[in-house]
């Protein structure tokens, strides 16, 4: 089910010159801001919680998740030069699951390698602030990857369709309307974070077996479903 | 004339009947004058296929309704005045903006450039220049229809309510000349970052990520700093995002009132700096799509 060739152009095509930058400058510009708030503010355990909930975990995964899923099959269905990998003996579901490997280590390390580091500056792991968080960016990233490669295998929009869902439903109509919470990534992977960080540090509005249940049933869900779009793929022309 | 036409037809296998173009030219300022005018078009999806008239109208849609709306109940319940002063319409919809500008950006330039078309049109008797300011025209006007329609009708609904004339007036011409400033930064940004890649997805995320990072980070900070009692430091922090640095501006010279944590919008001397900043990068973004057109293509 993993095919090395299949992961190794996936791994240029996502990490190959100019396009690296974006992914570099998200977790750059956080530990920027970690620093800075701990020069000017010294340690605080909810400043702490604050930035990595408000910026690393509701901005930064969610854009990296959408850069990392897409960006590994998105543009290869979107140029036409899937088909020569299609060609190819590999079965669909391979090159599904090997795509969505490569997304995932992608976004577990541009995400919450960084959510840790910057954990570590703002207040040392104090309450485990900083091991919470990046347990919940690492399972968020697992979670976001497989939808947004799915997204990317049906849409030619995947990345703004993959936008809207990051930024308006779980930014937007999260903090307006409590009911949209149950259904967001972000809130499941909190859950988690929940069980890990220090009382009342970390809230989420997902029970823990229901988010756990939610995320393994979405990526399953998500992955299956992309390996049948792709054996039945109809290339679309430059409209 | 005649004796080229011997000249030819001695040389000719065969005349197959081919003919000089011997009617007016257009010239370069048509040329530039289309340019513009299909690249507006095309951000509206007007003339290309129907699927990609969905996302720009959809997002014009959702721009107008709620202008509609605060009109509707301000007409209902006979108000003095409008719940919600024209500078600060563009502040709220911010994210409808950034997405149309993230989806609509690349689709303007990135595709002359995967497909190799920009040798195209240089091919024609159009400037370097002259793309470059059609383009950006183009997106600056596209953006400046979507931001300040919704204004348009808020003004004519609250005319239509008899409210103070030339209040509403003033803070029309206000609200007109922060959005036309707005689409003109806005635009520039989007155009750069997307005219660095020939792939569209990447456009995409690279627009959107740099409008919502720099965003996200700044009203952390700003929020931080409030929660220190740093007062001081949150008008300074505006300077480092788009939006704040509009919201900064209006603040400081068109009567807004500001969205910064404890309404602490820098006064008429800082509000220069953001001015200056804001001019600097809308040149800026000029001088690097210059310099991104000077070898393209081949």
């Amino acid at each position: 089910m993993y095919n090395p060739t299949v992961a190794r152009l996936t791994y240029r095509a996502l990490l190959g010159r100019r396009r690296a930058l974006i992914l570099f400058a998200l977790p750059a510009l956080l530990i920027v801001i970690a620093s800075a708030v701990r020069a000017f503010n010294g340690v605080d355990d909810q400043v702490a919680a604050d930035v990595l909930g408000g910026f690393a975990l509701a901005t930064m995964v969610p854009l990296i998740g959408v850069i990392a899923g897409t960006g590994a099959i998105g543009p290869e269905i979107d140029d036409g030069s899937i088909v020569y990998l299609l060609a190819k003996p590999v079965k669909r579901p391979t090159i599904i699951v090997t795509k969505l490997t490569v997304a995932i280590a992608v976004t577990m390390v541009f995400s919450a390698v960084p959510t840790f580091v910057a954990g570590m500056i703002l207040n040392g792991n104090g309450q485990q602030v900083a091991v919470a968080y990046t347990v919940a960016a690492l399972v968020a990233s697992i979670a976001y990857s497989a939808l947004f490669l799915l997204l990317g295998t049906v849409s030619r929009h995947a990345v703004v369709i993959g936008l809207v869902y990051a930024l308006l439903w779980e930014a937007l109509f999260g903090s307006l309307i409590a009911g949209a919470r149950t259904l967001s990534v972000q809130q499941w992977a909190l859950s988690v974070a929940e069980k890990v960080a220090g009382d009342g540090l970390v809230a989420s509005d997902v029970g823990l077996p229901v988010a756990v249940a939610l995320l393994a049933g979405v990526t399953v869900a998500a992955t299956w479903y992309a390996g049948q779009k792709l054996r039945t793929l109809t290339l679309a022309g430059e409209e | 004339m005649s004796i080229e036409t011997t000249r030819t037809e001695t040389t000719q296998i065969h005349n197959i009947g081919y003919r000089n173009y011997d009617g007016p030219r257009l010239g370069r300022a048509y040329a530039r004058r289309s340019l513009f005018s299909q690249s507006l078009r095309g951000a509206y999806g007007l003339g290309r296929s129907a699927k990609s008239k969905v996302l720009p109208m959809i997002l014009f849609a959702v721009m107008c309704v709620p202008a509609a709306i605060i009109v509707a109940v301000a007409v209902a319940t006979k108000m003095k005045d409008l719940p919600l002063d024209y500078t600060r319409y563009a502040i709220f919809t911010q994210a409808l903006i950034g997405l149309y500008l993230a989806a609509q950006a690349p689709q303007s330039v990135s595709r002359d450039l995967r497909f190799k078309t920009v040798p195209l049109y240089f091919s024609r008797p159009i400037e370097r220049v002259d793309y470059v300011l059609a383009k950006f025209g183009a997106m600056a006007g596209a953006l400046f229809i979507l931001t300040a329609s919704p204004l348009v009708i808020l003004y004519i609904g609250s005319l239509l309510a008899k409210m103070d004339f030339a209040d509403q007036s003033k803070g029309f011409g206000q609200g007109l000349v922060s959005v036309a400033l707005l689409s003109l930064l806005f635009g520039g940004i989007g155009l750069v970052m997307a005219a660095l890649t020939p792939r569209r997805g990447f456009g995409v995320a690279a627009v959107i990520a740099t409008l919502v990072i720099s965003y996200g980070a700044v009203t952390t900070l700003q929020g931080i700093a409030y929660g220190t009692d740093n007062i001081d430091a949150i008008k300074w922090m505006g300077l480092f995002s788009p939006i704040t640095l509009i919201d900064g501006v209006q603040t400081a010279f068109l009567g807004a009132t500001s969205s910064f944590p404890a309404g602490a919008g820098p006064s008429a001397g800082l509000g220069a700096l953001y001015l200056l900043v804001v001019l600097a990068l809308i040149l800026g973004s000029y001088a690097v799509l210059m310099r991104r057109y000077r070898k393209v293509g081949l």
